[in-house]
């Protein structure tokens, strides 16, 4: 599912490099161009959360596209660093160091995970990942005396770098922006580099990569932790988003939401899991106006994209229309693979 | 004194129920290699089926028992109808399996909360088990123990289907090898829809049986999968025994950490799970590395 993928999408996007880098040129200006043209502070905080999830899914995809390795339990992750921020904030510290901490506890508790779960591959790390997250939800959910239960624990101030203050939608945009585009940066370094040729090794022929001399259980950890070090950041700018954390932000759908990100957009291409942390926030956001039934239509759509485009929305869409385009020319359609 | 004995019958109960959500997922895993992430859902479903059938809302009144055995098999029939309409699409590709069971399992929670409400439904205990029984100088509610022989009286059916019937033999060559058992001829994709149906009917009647204790309630579903998990990662896959001693483990360490340390009762249940990945992955009775 994961391999398959990567062949269609990197020909779409770094295929005629000229214009690769001409969309990718032109996608950043309109994303920078968001809190001048668009007037509704509505769609300002949209566009905010569609780049905080998508840092999240660039995360989990590192593992699940590149690494082979599907994750349950990425909330588990992504709530360790927003709870960390939101209690050290509300006994009084600072934001610099809520922040720095954040990070710290994320990347103690993602190694604890690494270290667990990767025992295992394939359908048990999926096991094992979900019961990880489980976890962390029951702490969040049930040390009421630490987390403050269900009533979750509010943030009431931004922090203000340089002297920027957050506290305004477009402030808090103009960050997420910055911290996006570093963080897409880095995941495309990583990709790119050697460590990431030899993380795919590992996904496609670990008894290959092993018996190449390579530790095909480090470079997962790897993957694994710079995996849990974008999923933390995108956990820290979603309580500073939305001022408040509940151990709803943690829960089973989260993870899965953070999935249907990765495998809409289609796993294993960089670009994938930010089309599809787009396409869940708006449909999530647009469902919600009008019916009260998301978590219908998350495992709706959860079902149809397994079914029907195991390879992800933007693949399979290229797919379908390729295929179609050559029947049109031939008359005859293409074989199924 | 008896809050202690009282525990331990709590704990022996739970494990029970454990135990017959349990054993279908095991078995399932066992067999088909994917975790079943509706297991929680099916239990829920049944739960909620039951407790219709129970409230005379469709113009009858059922006995409880009646109740819970029709309930379960409702249940089956809607996991047998899953494995072959869904599933059965995605033959060989058990992650597609995995994130399809998982699509399922969060529209069988909406449809509930749909169905049922968000208010949780209190389940009563049938009359003729409302008591108690005196034993040993101490008092047992008799539901409880009914609900341990439940377990039991299941536990040596499934045994004895598994050990001794052409169709138990079936299953565990398809455990074992799959590929060679349709070497010889038995149909492992039909087993594939018994076992699924097996399984989501033990899960729903479980649920049922459960509702007097645990009540009904949105998110029964996701507090039961988890620990259906740690059952099966404990006790091994595909492995009754596993099961059942994993499932009295859970009840146990579940109940007492409840009582004894509410806060932190859920990640003390996970502990032993963590300790069996470090030291034995493939869990206790399992053969299979997990």
């Amino acid at each position: 599912m994961t391999s398959s993928a990567s062949g269609s999408v990197s020909s779409v996007v770094n295929g005629p490099v000229t214009v690769g880098r001409i969309a990718i040129a032109v996608a950043i200006l309109a994303l920078i161009a968001v809190p001048f043209v668009v007037s509704e502070i509505y769609y300002v905080n949209i566009a905010s959360q569609v780049l905080l999830y998508a840092i999240f899914a660039l995360g989990l995809n590192v593992l699940v596209g590149y690494a082979g390795l599907v994750s349950l339990g990425h909330a588990g992750l992504f709530g360790v660093a927003g709870y960390v921020v939101a209690y050290l904030l509300a006994a009084g510290y600072g934001h610099g160091f809520a922040i720095l901490a954040a990070l710290a506890a994320a990347m103690v508790v993602t190694a604890g995970f690494a270290a667990l779960a990767l025992r295992a591959t394939g359908i048990s790390f999926i096991m094992i990942t979900l019961a990880l997250g489980e976890i962390i939800w029951g702490l969040a959910y049930r040390w009421i005396s630490l987390t403050n239960g269900d009533n979750g624990i509010s943030v009431t101030t931004r922090p203000a770098p340089f002297g920027l203050s957050l506290a305004s939608a477009r402030g808090f945009y103009g960050a997420t922006l910055v911290i996006f585009l570093v963080a897409l940066i880095a995941a495309a370094i990583f990709v790119r580099s050697p460590f990431g040729a030899a993380l795919c090794g590992t996904r496609d022929q670990p008894r290959r990569m092993n018996a190449l001399g390579y530790h095909v259980w480090m470079i997962r950890f790897g993957a694994f932790m710079f995996s849990g070090l974008l999923t933390a950041v995108a956990g820290i700018l979603f309580v500073y988003y939305n001022e408040f954390i509940s151990p709803q932000a943690l829960a089973l759908t989260a993870s899965a939401e953070g999935l249907l990100m990765v495998i809409s957009g289609g796993a294993a291409t960089l670009l994938g899991p930010v089309v599809g942390a787009a396409l869940v926030v708006i449909v999530k956001n647009v469902v919600s106006a009008y019916i009260t039934r998301w978590n219908f239509m998350l495992g709706a759509i959860f079902v149809a994209i397994v079914v029907f485009m195991p390879e992800g929305l933007v693949p399979g869409a290229v797919r379908l229309a390729r295929s179609a385009w050559r029947s049109g020319r031939q008359g005859k359609p293409e074989p199924r693979p | 004194m008896t809050f202690w004995v009282l525990l331990t019958v709590n704990s022996v109960t739970f494990g029970g129920l454990l135990f017959l959500l349990s054993a279908g997922f095991s078995l399932i895993f066992g067999l088909m290699r994917i975790p079943n992430l509706t297991h929680g859902s099916m239990f829920m479903l049944g739960a909620y089926l039951g407790t219709t059938l129970l409230s005379g809302a469709l113009g009858f009144t059922l006995n409880f028992w009646l109740a819970a055995l029709i309930a379960g098999l409702e249940v089956a029939a809607l996991g047998a109808l899953m494995e072959r309409l869904l599933l059965r699409r995605l033959a060989g590709q058990q992650l597609a399996q995995v994130l399809v069971t998982l699509g399922v399992s969060f529209m069988v929670a909406d449809l509930c909360l749909m169905g049922w409400g968000g208010d949780p439904v209190s389940v009563a205990t049938p009359p003729s088990l409302t008591g108690f029984v005196r034993a040993a100088g101490a008092v047992f509610p008799l539901y409880r123990v009914a609900v341990i022989m439940i377990a039991v009286v299941f536990a040596l059916a499934l045994w004895l289907m598994l050990d001794r019937t052409r169709l138990g033999a079936m299953i565990r060559a398809g455990v074992d090898d799959p590929q060679m058992a349709r070497v010889v001829g038995i149909r492992v994709s039909q087993l594939f829809t018994i076992v699924f149906g097996l399984g989501a009917g033990l899960a729903g009647f479980a649920g049922m049986i459960g509702g007097p204790i645990l009540s009904v309630y949105p998110g029964l579903d996701q507090d039961m999968l988890p620990l259906a998990l740690v059952v099966v990662i404990l006790g091994g896959t595909g492995s009754l025994l596993g099961s059942f001693v994993g499932s009295i483990i859970v009840g146990f360490i579940y109940n007492f950490g409840q009582a004894l340390l509410p806060e932190l009762a859920y990640f003390i249940l996970f502990l032993p799970m963590v300790l069996v990945l470090v030291l034995r992955p493939q869990g206790l009775f399992g053969g299979q590395v997990l």
